[in-house]
């Protein structure tokens, strides 16, 4: 995964909180291959009407905020279930980041495994970028700022995750090499508690 | 003397393998559950031609899509989903727990069950009711494809330590009032965001009073709450629980693990970052009225009323949650009609629900159709040998095999749009159900009187009717 520092995009509002991973990306389409593209899923139900037309209201359905690569959301951003899918959805779509008050914490954790920035804002900032329409937006990760016309802000995000963006690290890598301390500290706990292995019982 | 130590604090340092310098910690999985959902980390593992570095810890279930009722055809899709988590397990040697199998249930309740799941065990899986198994005093969590990936690969987990909240349940519950209210309960207040970047320790009177399987459906909503994990540290409950189970050790080496198990207990004087206190007699049975499981209320109160809300977009909010749930503002929530209701998930199908449900429909008939699905095949078992299961039928409701099921309704078990559904599982989110679909979250004894009444209804009145 390519890592990044610096996005400049457009950012669209999407006036909603406790925007959950069911609504980012409804389950009856999570038995598609990854491979497909998971962007036109994104935020389906919300997006499309009963006939599956897309709703001309939807802000995000708007002309002005078609190339939108950062999303602005209300609290609680990506709550509810596990599902990676939801950020596949965000990334297909072509989002780059998302500023919200606050992320559920899988979503959180996802996102950044895949290049995907979960900015954190006090609430007060983002009710003043949702209530503008879209705007440019310069996201720069090593500085922890949002800039753009008459906006400058910092946004949170943990400093471990910072550095996976920037890098674009693969954990299974990271881990990979650490092999032989893992190794010693599985031998260790198999002979101090082995009850912690599953025994064996007649069937299985 | 080190500074004493909460029970997380022991999990999480019983798991450390090391820190890195920019503050992530490589933790061990003791025990890695795979469900169809894991067709993404697979293919992961495939593309980078990796093999799993502990296959004799991880499992397989089939859950999320496989038919629970009689006579179903799963579609292509669906057959596919299950087709591909046994071709995955069978390739890479984990033992699976799959459609057909005499142990097969919803990955959450067979954990438990078969005793793979023990006090002092790291537990993921892909799927965020992980935090359910914490009530056998595992650190248990959800977690995304990517680091189910790395947990196949690697049989480890990097992760930052979460902050902790001791929330303490002191009293005892009133009839007719149990786990799920609980549960409900404190998310309403708290939030579903009050839980967030915390591990949860349930703790007081009132949580040592509940059963496992009680523990097990509050662990289970931790989640809707926030928070990623939630556990009940070990004590003689969990152990007479768990004594002789499949997977448990016997003998000396019980006695050996017992030991360990109730000395992972929080030592007197530990400390935690929030402290939240409940009283139990204040929890009445408690019904969801919106689309976050926040959005709950006492069944003895009324659906709220956005011209009453001082705050704009808080009343914007509400007026959005009433529009998509058809409530009208101010009525009482007692009498509202359902078309459904539909007994299972993780949250609420052990056979401890299944009674309370059948006491509730013992003699009467259903007003609405509804499902049952037991949680595994197992209790399903032992709720036929119980004869619940002809208390249910004879009720006019369906008694099917089990699964995820309507929870999330990936295998086809939907609620239709528009149609309300008295539902025992843990999300009321948009669409949930099915496009469209109206959840009100309850408890089973609350979804059973709703199917005796046709509304919601406090299922206190039916149970002093009996009494």
């Amino acid at each position: 995964m390519a890592g990044w520092t610096v996005h400049e995009g457009l950012a669209a509002a999407l006036a909603l909180q406790n925007v959950d991973t069911d609504q980012l990306i409804p389950a009856r389409f999570m038995s598609t291959p990854r491979s497909q593209g998971y962007g036109d899923y994104l935020l389906y139900d919300l997006r499309h009407d009963d006939d599956g037309a897309p709703r001309p209201d939807f802000a995000l359905n708007k002309a002005e905020a078609e190339a939108a690569t950062i999303l602005v959301a209300g609290r609680n951003f990506g709550c509810g279930s596990s599902r990676e899918a939801a950020v596949y959805a965000l990334v297909d779509a072509g989002f780059r980041a998302v500023l919200a008050p606050s992320f559920g914490d899988i979503f959180a954790s996802n996102a950044v495994n895949n290049g995907l920035l979960p900015a954190t804002l006090e609430a007060e900032r983002i009710e003043a970028l949702l209530a503008g329409g879209p705007c440019r937006l310069s996201v720069d990760l090593a500085a922890g700022t949002i800039t753009g016309a008459g906006v400058s802000e910092r946004f949170q995000l943990d400093p471990v995750w910072t550095q996976k963006l920037i890098n674009g690290w693969d954990d299974i890598d990271l881990t990979r090499a650490h092999g032989e301390a893992i190794q010693t500290f599985a031998a260790a706990r198999r002979q101090s508690a082995p009850f912690l292995w599953p025994a064996q019982r007649g069937a299985d | 003397m080190s500074a004493p130590r909460t029970f997380f604090d022991k999990l999480w340092d019983g798991h450390r393998i090391l820190d890195r310098e920019d503050g992530a910690t490589l933790l061990w999985v003791d025990r890695h559950f795979v469900h169809e959902g894991s067709h993404h980390a697979f293919a992961k593992l495939a593309e980078r031609g990796l093999s799993l570095a502990h296959p004799e810890l991880t499992f397989g279930v089939a859950d999320h899509y496989v038919p629970t009722r009689p006579g179903a055809v799963p579609s292509e899709d669906v057959a596919r989903m299950i087709r591909t988590l046994a071709d995955n397990t069978a390739r890479h040697g984990v033992r699976l727990f799959g459609q057909g199998d005499p142990r097969q249930g919803i990955v959450h309740v067979i954990g438990p069950e078969l005793g793979l799941t023990v006090p002092g065990l790291l537990v993921v899986c892909g799927d965020s009711h992980t935090a359910t198994h914490g009530a056998l005093g595992a650190y248990a969590f959800g977690i995304g494809a990517t680091e189910v990936a790395h947990v196949l690969a690697t049989q480890t987990i990097w992760q930052k330590k979460p902050r902790q909240m001791r929330l303490h349940v002191d009293g005892t519950l009133m009839p007719g009032v149990g786990a799920k209210d609980v549960a409900l309960n404190w998310i309403a207040r708290l939030g579903a965001d009050g839980g967030r970047g915390h591990a949860i320790e349930y703790c007081g009177s009132a949580i040592e009073a509940l059963s496992v399987e009680g523990r097990l459906t509050l662990c289970n909503l931790s989640i809707e709450g926030g928070a990623r994990s939630g556990m009940v540290a070990p004590d003689e409950v969990t152990l007479a629980w768990l004594k002789g189970r499949d997977h448990v050790p016997a003998g000396a080496e019980w006695e050996r693990a017992a030991e360990a198990f109730l000395a992972l207990a929080g030592d007197p004087g530990s400390e935690v970052d929030r402290e939240v206190r409940l009283s139990a007699a204040e929890i009445a049975p408690i019904v969801t009225w919106g689309t976050s499981p926040e959005e709950a209320l006492p069944i003895t109160a009324t659906v709220p009323d956005p011209a009453r809300e001082a705050d704009e977009a808080k009343a914007r909010r509400i007026a959005q949650s009433l529009d998509y749930m058809g409530l009208v503002a101010g009525r009482p929530i007692d009498g509202t009609p359902v078309d459904q209701i539909f007994i299972g998930s993780c949250t609420n199908s052990r056979i401890e629900d299944l009674r309370a449900a059948a006491a509730v429909l013992a003699g009467h008939r259903a007003k609405v159709p509804g499902l049952v699905s037991p949680g595994s095949s197992q209790i399903k078992a032992q709720a036929e040998a119980e004869g619940l299961d002809r208390v249910f039928t004879a009720a006019g409701l369906e008694w099917s095999g089990s699964g995820c099921s309507m929870c999330v309704g990936m295998n086809g078990d939907l609620v239709d749009p528009g149609k309300r559904c008295a539902s025992t599982t843990n999300r009321n989110f948009r669409g949930r159900q099915g496009k469209g679909a109206r959840t009100h979250l309850v408890s089973p004894a609350m979804a059973a009187a709703a199917a005796v009444t046709g509304t919601l209804t406090d299922v206190r009145k039916l149970l002093k009717e009996r009494a």
